[in-house]
């Protein structure tokens, strides 16, 4: 074995190496952004800028999708949540005018409450799943989140459901103008 | 190519995933507007969503990817009914404070 050989590999495992941590590296941002947002989601006073949080740990969700190069559900998320369901959130609060503090003070209690009962479900789930260390199949294949794969799963093997779910949007639609119109009288 | 089996474990995603589901259980019981409850369940779905998608990648299956484009049209609907729901609550009471909301209890 010569040595540029030997360089050669060592090159490969580097490259390896400096490959895996800056994917970890990527995760671990895209994760704290997620959960920080979260956060902000739940913590901060004016819901405007609720709407807006929830909007940043979204696109942090869809970079994860990226991640797991499942590119279609990146797309779709993107398109369907930041595109019209927190639009759907900004209008409805720009229309009904709750962008200030109109909290009222709250029992502090409830608020302690709801606190150590959020955590000690936090502790619980990370206990339990804590050690369920699953080993992956080998034979796993890469590209199963591709656009083909999915529209072929989606059509051959969930038809039906896929029917069902247009019913469910049609009787949504209706269900949401029966709504908000005002009463007949 | 060197995919992501290799470089993040699974246990990782699992975690995320809780976390992300536990702040949406939190923010549920610690606010009182009715709207960011609304958000905090779309939060609560996404995490679902998130682990759905591991799993199916990690796995190789592709049902878990058509399971989640299910969930969001599942919640694109409730948003639209709830959104329509709150502006009707909104109109009759003026608020969307879910404590103005125990008429049924008198």
């Amino acid at each position: 074995m010569t040595l540029s050989h030997l360089r050669k590999i060592e090159l490969k495992l580097y490259l390896h190496y400096n490959n895996t941590k800056m994917i970890l590296s990527v995760f671990y941002f895209l994760a704290f952004l997620a959960i920080l947002s979260a956060l902000m989601v739940v913590i901060s006073k004016n819901p405007v800028h609720s709407v807006l949080y929830l909007i940043i740990c979204f696109f942090a969700i869809a970079g994860h999708y990226v991640l797991m190069n499942a590119q279609f559900l990146a797309a779709v998320h993107i398109i369907v949540y930041a595109g019209a369901i927190m639009v759907l959130f900004l209008y409805v609060i720009m229309m009904l005018n709750l962008n200030a503090d109109v909290e009222p003070h709250k029992n502090k209690w409830i608020k302690v409450a709801a606190t150590i009962s959020g955590g000690v479900l936090m502790v619980v789930m990370v206990g339990a799943l804590r050690q369920s260390a699953t080993t992956v199949s080998a034979g796993s294949n890469a590209n199963v989140g591709l656009i083909k794969n999915l529209g072929v799963v989606l059509f051959r093997d969930f038809a039906l459901p896929f029917e069902v779910s247009s019913i469910l949007l049609l009787v949504a639609m209706v269900g949401a103008i029966m709504l908000g119109k005002k009463e007949i009288n | 190519m060197n995919s992501i089996f290799q470089n993040i474990p699974l246990n990782h995603y699992i975690l995320l995933s809780t976390l992300l589901f536990c702040i949406g259980v939190l923010g549920v019981l610690f606010r009182r507007n009715a709207i960011i409850i609304f958000m905090c369940i779309e939060l609560m779905l996404n995490a679902v969503n998130l682990l759905l998608a591991a799993f199916s990648t990690y796995f190789g299956d592709a049902s878990g990817q058509v399971f989640v484009f299910f969930i969001m049209a599942v919640a694109a609907a409730e948003v639209a009914v709830g959104l329509a729901i709150l502006t009707m609550i909104f109109r009759n009471t003026g608020s969307v404070d879910i404590n103005s909301l125990n008429k049924m209890k008198h």
